[in-house]
């Protein structure tokens, strides 16, 4: 996946490479309702999440279930003075841009888990841009693969997860430019 | 409620099988699961827009959820003493409505850590194919490697570790 020829991609892409972006600090706190959605979707009735006295002998008190970790960095859909939409990966949005692959996928995922999430939480995090391959063609299109890490710490800056995600994005080919 | 040891270190071999989950998708499963994890995306409810613009069959279960979907399918199997140190997925081909979800898993090591964090690891599998089709048509939607610590005694409590005493 590592592009080994730096030399074809743009400045606006090698300067970044490796370079931490985007410090976010999410605009609220963590919260458990966010949880039981989660727990609700997935039908999990793991008892650390739904019963206070596991969680008090487990965990001290109710922690968030672990997968839910990039949650907290979700930009609201709207919110007021927010103009275009919001999204919460903005590097792998830049690259997009930068190629004018207008579509995208993640193919990869990697999440390590550190200290637990809890309510009350306000998360942060950053994105480093780590790699970008040559150009792929795949049966979705012709594009590019990309490696983008996200760090996540809380308020107390003690580190709670990483997620490593490989994208691929793309132009169908048989389209074109798709709008 | 007092949070039961369910499965211990020494309980665990490896190759052994976790029991299989099966899940039927509906757009109500994939909707939800976005929302959820607050992904907007509309490939993720906008069936015009998943498949006139995106070019695939319909909306199709976002990452972040199928990543919740594995947390449950294998703290299912291990209890909440259970603790994800880690997570690798790789999502070949997605997961729409219609679909019948099966997941399986095999146990593919089975260690301690020098701090005395026991681990398993785990491959798990997620097919997918037509709810009333033949199992054994269903074709490999993603797959996730899941490091897992678990208790080693009925008093051991993996949550209990972090700094140095937590390695995932």
């Amino acid at each position: 996946m590592t592009n080994n020829n730096l030399t074809d991609l743009p400045v606006a892409v090698t300067s970044v490479i490796g370079v931490s972006q985007y410090l976010q600090i999410a605009t609220f706190d963590v919260e458990n309702s966010y949880a039981y959605n989660t727990l609700a979707a997935t039908e999990n009735a793991n008892s650390l999440f739904w019963d206070d006295a596991v969680a008090q002998e487990l965990t001290s008190g109710r922690i968030l279930p672990p997968t839910t970790l990039s949650l907290w960095m979700r930009p609201h859909y709207w919110e007021p003075g927010a103009e275009g939409e919001q999204v919460a990966l903005q590097v792998h949005f830049d690259l997009k841009k930068i190629f004018e692959l207008p579509e995208a996928v993640m193919t990869d995922n990697t999440i390590i888990f550190y200290e637990p999430v809890r309510a009350g939480d306000r998360i942060s995090n950053s994105q480093v841009l780590k790699s970008v391959s040559g150009p792929k063609t795949t049966k979705l299109g012709s594009g590019r693969f990309w490696v983008i890490d996200v760090e996540f710490k809380n308020q107390h800056g003690a580190l709670v997860g990483i997620e490593s995600y490989t994208g691929f994005g793309y132009r169908r080919d048989q389209e074109g430019a798709a709008s | 409620m007092t949070a039961e040891a369910r499965l211990l270190l020494g309980q665990v071999a490896v190759g052994q099988s976790l029991p299989e989950l099966a899940i039927d998708v509906t757009p109500t499963t994939v909707v939800l699961g976005a929302l959820a994890s607050r992904d907007w995306r509309p490939m993720h409810h906008d069936y015009k827009f998943a498949t006139e613009r995106n070019g695939v069959a319909d909306i199709f279960l976002n990452t972040p959820n199928q990543a919740a979907w594995f947390e449950r399918y294998v703290t299912d199997w291990a209890g909440p003493r259970a603790r994800l140190g880690r997570m690798k997925f790789r999502m070949k081909t997605s997961v729409f409505p219609g679909h019948r979800m099966v997941f399986t898993a095999i146990v593919t090591a089975v260690s301690t850590d020098s701090a005395g964090c026991g681990w398993v690891s785990i491959d798990v599998a997620l097919s997918v194919g037509a709810a009333e089709a033949d199992p054994s048509s269903y074709v490999v939607a993603s797959t996730c490697e899941v490091r897992l610590a678990l208790p080693d005694s009925s008093t051991d409590n993996p949550w209990s570790r972090s700094g140095e005493q937590w390695v995932p």
